[in-house]
């Protein structure tokens, strides 16, 4: 008990606690002008609040779906149908993860190869960086639709555009980071490298690279929260290939709110599991290279 | 390589050597006309203040800078060759290790640079090891140990691909007294034990004293060789306690003097 109080959990479910109940209020509010009408065409008056407060959590396309409406929707979604069924939010949560985690490789090993070149090259530190900062002031909504478009007029679709724009959003923290990280190194550490006669391949993957691991863990947990928006941005662009983002596309052009929900919370979930995926990743790095607890 | 024979063999030699820094407020002279000769097997200490070049000398001799005029040999060679060679071991004034390798790790590092096989490499990571006393702490990463061993593995380091020559910058500048002078008679037995060259930069009189069978007082600004003392005290075995002996004190007010003249010149 003295564990609990004195740790996050009990914080952390009071202000979850305030939410829900500061959800199911605006749920009554948002829901209400709506109920009204209905109330009105069926001639009920004088409905009870508690009754009325009921009436706000049960419509079928709510302005505002109460909390067990949404997480009703996401258990009949995981659950209730086979995963290979089109219906299955678990089904399309498949399809955004694998081009999550396909541009978010493509995207590491591009950040991380231009961070290579950058930090041996001194003319590409200057003529490559600002085009990498420039590249993100560019609204990605307004390049999703052409690269899925464009690769989709020369035959390419499904997965690799989604992709590819993961990849574009995923590769600038990893590029910041690791330009960043390959500099650590301090000169006495690189004067001592220089004592052995070590090459250039030899002082960055003995010195250089390890260096820098701890940066790369930092990056790559930026990268795979983007990866995962950017395939969610890839897919509002195209609602043939399924995916999360197509839910939440299909969901508003139907008004589906609880739909858009539930695929919001499997999208900002998976976005979670990843980057606690990743933090497994940094603490196993981390024990092998003996970082101090 | 044989103590006898090659006693008088230079390991390095200096003549007429300058080194000027270009910086954006001026040139700055590190180094003025350094004439100077180490032969094999000597404990040769550097000494003087803060400017004088002491450190950059030992950077010349380790191709870390290269002189602007003069010339240095070492090991008969030039002093790129030397480095290029690995012909010398070098400790630093920190110890430098990789955090994230293991002591032994950090040992074995300018082997695995230098392509020593596997076996090799090991028992040379122990005989290191053991030569600092370090036995018991391959596993140990860096932060585990105290700054004495830390640079006590630092040594090891430099000790494990058997170079003639060690460089030493320094390396118990951040200890405190009690350990320094532990690892100062550590560091003459072995001197002894490897038959090793050694230069050795301090800012230190008992410790230049206490080590060298040489002294060099330098003056800074230029920096510059204002005395060189050959120590009449006995080679090899030195208890600590020959620090409050006469010749000692004599020597080490010798050095105090050089200093003290250096310093004046300037002011």
């Amino acid at each position: 008990m003295r564990g609990l109080m004195g740790g996050k959990t009990v914080p952390v479910l009071i202000v979850l606690l305030a939410i829900v109940l500061f959800w199911y209020v605006m749920a009554v509010v948002m829901n209400a002008p709506w109920q009204n009408t209905l109330n009105g065409r069926a001639n009920l008056t004088d409905v009870p609040l508690t009754e009325f407060a009921l009436q706000t959590f049960t419509q079928d396309k709510p302005v505002l779906p109460a909390p067990h409406q949404v997480i009703g929707a996401i258990w009949t979604g995981l659950f209730g149908s086979a995963i290979t069924a089109p219906r299955s939010l678990a089904f399309h949560a498949g399809i955004t993860l694998g081009a999550t985690l396909l541009g978010f490789g493509l995207g590491t090993l591009l950040g991380v190869l231009l961070a290579v070149v950058i930090v041996h090259n001194n003319a590409s530190d200057r003529s490559l960086m600002p085009w990498i900062i420039a590249s993100q002031t560019v609204p990605i909504l307004a390049i999703a639709p052409m690269v899925v478009v464009g690769l989709g007029a020369v035959g390419v679709t499904g997965m690799i555009p989604k992709a590819l724009i993961s990849m574009y959003l995923s590769f600038f923290p990893v590029v910041v980071g690791m330009v960043k990280g390959l500099r650590t190194p301090e000169q006495i550490q690189l004067d001592l490298m220089r004592t052995y006669n070590a090459s250039p391949l030899q002082i960055f993957l003995k010195l250089r690279w390890p260096a820098s691991v701890p940066i790369l863990f930092a990056s790559m947990k930026v990268g795979i929260a983007i990866s995962l928006i950017g395939a969610v941005v890839g897919e509002l662009s195209n609602n043939a290939g399924g995916g999360l983002g197509v839910r939440l596309l299909t969901g508003s052009y139907n008004g589906q709110t609880i739909q858009i929900w539930a695929a919001l919370f499997i999208a900002a979930a998976l976005a979670a599991i990843l980057v606690i995926l990743v933090g497994w990743g940094e603490r196993l790095a981390n024990r092998r290279m003996g970082v101090r607890a | 390589m044989t103590t006898d024979g090659g006693k008088s063999q230079s390991v390095v030699e200096a003549k007429g050597l300058g080194l000027t820094f270009k910086t954006g407020d001026g040139d700055v002279v590190a180094l003025s006309d350094v004439n100077l000769e180490i032969k094999r097997g000597e404990f040769v200490s550097f000494i003087g203040p803060s400017g004088c070049g002491k450190t950059t000398f030992l950077r010349v001799i380790a191709d870390l800078e290269q002189p602007t005029s003069g010339s240095i040999t070492v090991n008969g060679t030039s002093a790129t060759e030397a480095r290029v060679n690995r012909s010398y071991g070098y400790v630093f004034q920190a110890p430098a290790l990789f955090p994230w390798r293991t002591i032994e790790n950090n040992v074995a590092l300018p082997l695995e640079i230098m392509g020593y096989a596997d076996a090799d490499r090991k028992a040379r990571v122990s005989k290191s090891l053991e030569l600092v006393n370090l036995e018991g702490f391959e596993k140990k990463f860096p932060w585990q140990l105290s700054g004495g061993m830390q640079q006590r593995a630092s040594i090891a380091r430099a000790l494990a691909f058997d170079a003639d020559l060690l460089l030493m910058d320094e390396p118990f500048g951040a200890l405190d007294e009690i350990v320094r002078d532990h690892l100062n008679s550590e560091l003459l037995k072995l001197w002894a034990a490897t038959q090793k060259t050694i230069a050795f930069v301090t800012h230190s009189i008992p410790e230049a004293v206490y080590l060298s069978t040489k002294i060099v007082v330098m003056s800074p600004r230029p920096g510059r060789v204002t005395d060189v003392i050959e120590s009449p005290l006995p080679r090899g075995e030195r208890p600590l306690e020959i620090r409050e002996t006469p010749e000692f004190l004599q020597l080490a007010a010798r050095v105090r003097d050089g200093l003290r003249a250096g310093h004046s010149y300037e002011e």
